[in-house]
Formats: C-alpha cells, sequence, structure tokens
C-alpha cells in the first residue's frame, strides 16, 4: 500500500500517460484505418495495392522495431526534433491502423451483395444504400473486433514506456529501480490498465447494445 | 473487383473517372515515395559504403546469430505456451467450479496485462533470479498460453454437444472423450487461429530487445550503433535489413495460416479421418471466429 501512497503522483502521471497515449493513438488508428479500408475496396487499383502493401507490411512488423524507426530513423532522416510523444503516437497508431483496417474490411465484406443489389433495385441513389443499407450492417460487425484491437492497443502502449515515455511501464521501471518490491509494484500497475481496459470493454458494450437489431 | 457491395460494375463515366483517381492516386503515392527517398538521398542513406557492412563476415555472422536466438526464443515459446494452452483449457473447461474459477480468473488476469509488464517483472526478479532469455519464454508462455487456451475452448465449443454425448453413451469416460473427441476436433477446427497467434508470439519475441536479450532488434541496435562508416551509422539501413527479416518470418507463418485454412475447408469438415466421414456430416466446425485477443487479428482471406 505505501508503494501506491508514496508515489501517487507518480502513478498518477504514468496512468494518465498510458489513457492519453491510448486515446490519441485510437483516434490515429481510427481515421487511418478507415482511410486504409477505404483504399482497399476502391475501384482504384494503385490505393488498392498501395492499402494491400500498408496492411501486410504493418501487421507484420513488431511494434517494437516500428518504435526503432519511430525514434531512431524518423527523426534522423524526416522530421527532426518531433516530441517523443508524438512519435509514439505514430508507432502505435499506425500499427494499430492495419488491424482497424482490416477489421473495417472484413465488416464490409460481410454485408451480403443481396442488401445492396436490391437497395438498388428499388431505386436508391449510391449515397442513400451506404448510409441507408450497408455502413450500418457494417458498423455492427465492426464494433465486436475494435474493441479488442483497442485494448491490444492500450496494451501495445507499455512499448512507448520503454522508449522515454512516461507512461504506467515507465513507472514500474522508475519503482524497480528506486527498489520497491517488484510484485507489489506490478499489483498497482496491473490495477491501472485493467480500469482501462476494462472502460474500454464496458463503452463497447453499451455501443454494441445501442447499435443491436432484432433480425 | 467486379462484384462488391460497394459499387456496381462500372460504365463509361466511372471508367474514365476511375482511370482519373488512378493516375491522381498514383501520382501523389509517387511523390510520397520520390519525398521520402529524396530525403534519405539528401542525407546521404543511399551512399555505397553504409549498405557494404553488410558485406563483412563478422556482421552476417551476429545476424544469423540473432536469428537463431530469437527462433529459439520462438520455438520454447511456442511449444510451452500450446502445452500450458492445453492445461488452462481442460482447467477452464473441467466440471469442478474451483478449477474452473482459479482457470477464469488466471486467463482473464494475465489476457489484460501488457506482455512487457509481465516481462519485465519477470525479468526484475518476481519469481527469483531470471536471466532474460527464460523471462522473456516464461512470459510469452504465459501470456499467449492464455490467449491459446481461449482458442481452443472456442474450438471445443464449436463441436456439437450431439458428439459428446454419443461418445458418453459408448461408454467413454471423461478423459477420453476429451483426448479423442473434443480436442482433436477443436484443433483442427481452430488451427489458423492457433497459427496466427503463433505469428503475434513470434513478433512479440522483439520485446526481448527492451530486456536486453541479444535477439534481432538488439543486434540490430548494436550493429546500428558500432559500425558507424564515416562518421554515419547506418541505421536505416540495418532497419531496413532487420525489417526484411521479420516480415518474411510472419509473412511465411501466416502464408502457413492461410494454407492449412484453405486445406481445412476443402472437405466440409477438415481432415475427416476415413470411415468417420457419415458420422461427421454435421460436425463442420463453422470457419472460426474467434479475434485473437492478443491484438493480432486472424488474417482474413
Amino acid at each position: 500500500m505505501n508503494v501506491l501512497l508514496d508515489n501517487l503522483a507518480l502513478f498518477r502521471e504514468g496512468f494518465l500517460g498510458t489513457l492519453w497515449l491510448t486515446v490519441v493513438s485510437a483516434l490515429l488508428a481510427v481515421v487511418l484505418g478507415l482511410l486504409i479500408a477505404g483504399f482497399r475496396v476502391s475501384p482504384v487499383p494503385p490505393l488498392r495495392i498501395f492499402g494491400t502493401l500498408w496492411v501486410n507490411v504493418l501487421r507484420n512488423t513488431p511494434l517494437t522495431l516500428l518504435f526503432l524507426v519511430a525514434f531512431f530513423v524518423v527523426p534522423k532522416v524526416l522530421f527532426p526534433g518531433v516530441d517523443s510523444f508524438v512519435l509514439a503516437v505514430c508507432a502505435c497508431g499506425f500499427y494499430t491502423s492495419s488491424f482497424v483496417a482490416e477489421a473495417v474490411r472484413s465488416g464490409i465484406n460481410t454485408v451480403p451483395m443481396g442488401q445492396a443489389e436490391a437497395a438498388r433495385a428499388i431505386g436508391m441513389t449510391f449515397t442513400q444504400t451506404m448510409r441507408i443499407v450497408v455502413l450500418p450492417q457494417a458498423t455492427r460487425s465492426v464494433i465486436p473486433p475494435l474493441s479488442s484491437i483497442f485494448i491490444a492497443l492500450t496494451k501495445n502502449t507499455a512499448v512507448a514506456g520503454a522508449f522515454d515515455n512516461v507512461d504506467l511501464f515507465n513507472i514500474q521501471k522508475t519503482l524497480s529501480n528506486d527498489g520497491y518490491d517488484i510484485a507489489v509494484i506490478f499489483i498497482w500497475i496491473t490495477l491501472g490498465y485493467l480500469v482501462i481496459t476494462y472502460a474500454i470493454n464496458g463503452l463497447f458494450r453499451l455501443l454494441e447494445k445501442g447499435l443491436e437489431v432484432a433480425r | 473487383m467486379s462484384a462488391s457491395v460497394l459499387f456496381d460494375a462500372p460504365g463509361p463515366k466511372a471508367r474514365f473517372r476511375n482511370l482519373v483517381y488512378s493516375v491522381v492516386g498514383s501520382i501523389g503515392l509517387a511523390a510520397l515515395i520520390a519525398w521520402v527517398c529524396y530525403r534519405l538521398y539528401d542525407k546521404g542513406q543511399f551512399a555505397g559504403e553504409l549498405w557494404d557492412i553488410f558485406n563483412y563476415a563478422g556482421i552476417r555472422e551476429n545476424i544469423l546469430e540473432a536469428l537463431l536466438s530469437t527462433l529459439k526464443v520462438f520455438a520454447l515459446a511456442g511449444v510451452f505456451s500450446l502445452v500450458f494452452a492445453v492445461l488452462l483449457c481442460v482447467a477452464r473447461l473441467s466440471d469442478h467450479k474451483p478449477v474452473r474459477w482459479v482457470a477464469v480468473v488466471f486467463i482473464d488476469l494475465f489476457r489484460s496485462i501488457p506482455l512487457l509488464i509481465t516481462i519485465f517483472a519477470l525479468w526484475v526478479g518476481i519469481l527469483g533470479h531470471m536471466t532474460p532469455m527464460w523471462a522473456l519464454v516464461l512470459g510469452l508462455t504465459i501470456y499467449n498460453g492464455c490467449v491459446q487456451a481461449e482458442v481452443l475452448r472456442a474450438g471445443v465449443n464449436s463441436v456439437p454437444k450431439g458428439q459428446v454425448e454419443a461418445a458418453y453413451a459408448l461408454g467413454l469416460r471423461k478423459t477420453q472423450v476429451t483426448a479423442s473427441v473434443l480436442f482433436p476436433q477443436a484443433v483442427r477446427a481452430m488451427l489458423p487461429s492457433i497459427i496466427s497467434q503463433l505469428v503475434v508470439t513470434l513478433k512479440d519475441t522483439s520485446l526481448g530487445y527492451i530486456i536486453l536479450y541479444p535477439e534481432l532488434l538488439y543486434s540490430a541496435r548494436l550493429i546500428a550503433n558500432n559500425t558507424p562508416v564515416g562518421g554515419v551509422y547506418p541505421t536505416v539501413q540495418t532497419v531496413i535489413v532487420f525489417g526484411a527479416i521479420y516480415i518474411s518470418l510472419c509473412l511465411a507463418l501466416a502464408w502457413l495460416a492461410k494454407f492449412v485454412e484453405r486445406r481445412g475447408s476443402r472437405s466440409k469438415a477438415g481432415i475427416v479421418p476415413a470411415g468417420a466421414k457419415e458420422l461427421e456430416e454435421a460436425a463442420a466446425p463453422a470457419a472460426p471466429e474467434t479475434k485473437g485477443p492478443g491484438g493480432a487479428a486472424p488474417p482474413s482471406k
């Protein structure tokens, strides 16, 4: 208990660091993921190829390697002097975007062909078909995988802590260097992560309930 | 691509528009790539000497050694995690409530702790002194064991109830039902998911970098830092080389998963033992739907 009370400020900083990293990277991942998924299902071959490459390369690269690129290559070659938080968000966000893109794409694929055909047959325009028929159904099947992707993202942000970002992993390192008992630190850090992952889980449960329809 | 929910087969107008988009998109992407290449060129990263380091036998041996130690951890963690997963899954499906609860708590707990936190705690010595390698192997085993256990459980649950009832009716004991009816079918149904979780295991061996285990990434950093060529550190070059190694390893495994999936889906109920075909008419396991909760989606077709 003392470990927590003595270092409350540190713990709060670490918790907020992890939370903030998760939220910002999740936003980046969703925006990029939707864009890439759009590329992958578009009728334009170069964009499709780019989307496929993006997903395959990022999904098959270890996150640690991406962090290595973000922290040792990007500042040296492309953008000198970028904040380490931005670099961490980019690494996590880019990595997660490939999973989001795949989830969105397979969500779209679950909508049966007949739905779109029927929509066109009763005279709906392209926008109407998308807005009223295809996208609502696709969204419903994208929500569950997205929840596990974001939980994975929360856990992945721990790698950022190893690269000089203040987050829960970073705090764990600091405290264990200060000589506190690792078992006790471990319990508190774990609790921090559990709070975030369960919050995400609950949020998506709610979202899923809200979108639920009787079929 | 002509059959899609998103758009109809393009007519002349749409074909023209797609052509315009293609050209604009290509130009945009080419510009992006050209810009990155220009920046690399500008910083002198394309100089031949920087790439020349990979011609030295010493560096090549380093890479090979690192690759082997990555593969060693992967092999150990892969085998241990699968064994551990079977144990956990059996405990999770046990008829005894306390055993079941312990398994549920264990699985849920370690699935929601970041692997890095577990590995670090093991390395620092939560269970006594441990070398980086064993901390890494044990961490990977615990985490992936939990994930694989859930995958297996989904597989066991996909076996129709009638089969278990039939097996009991034949007089098989609980162990026999589990070992000879449930698990073989569960493994077969879930093989693609199991393999794609192994891809995640392989990628996660790179966390060894953080606890100073000399695997691929760690040696990439060493090479990049210790062999400056004319005052320039070959970071970009080593990252490209090691990235290619990782990507090809993972793609090979992912390809294996796809191959197994295709092979499994060719015959309706997977690899049906001869003579058992009629019995398994109804058994056709649905295509696995589980997400690798470790963050990786199983490669979708």
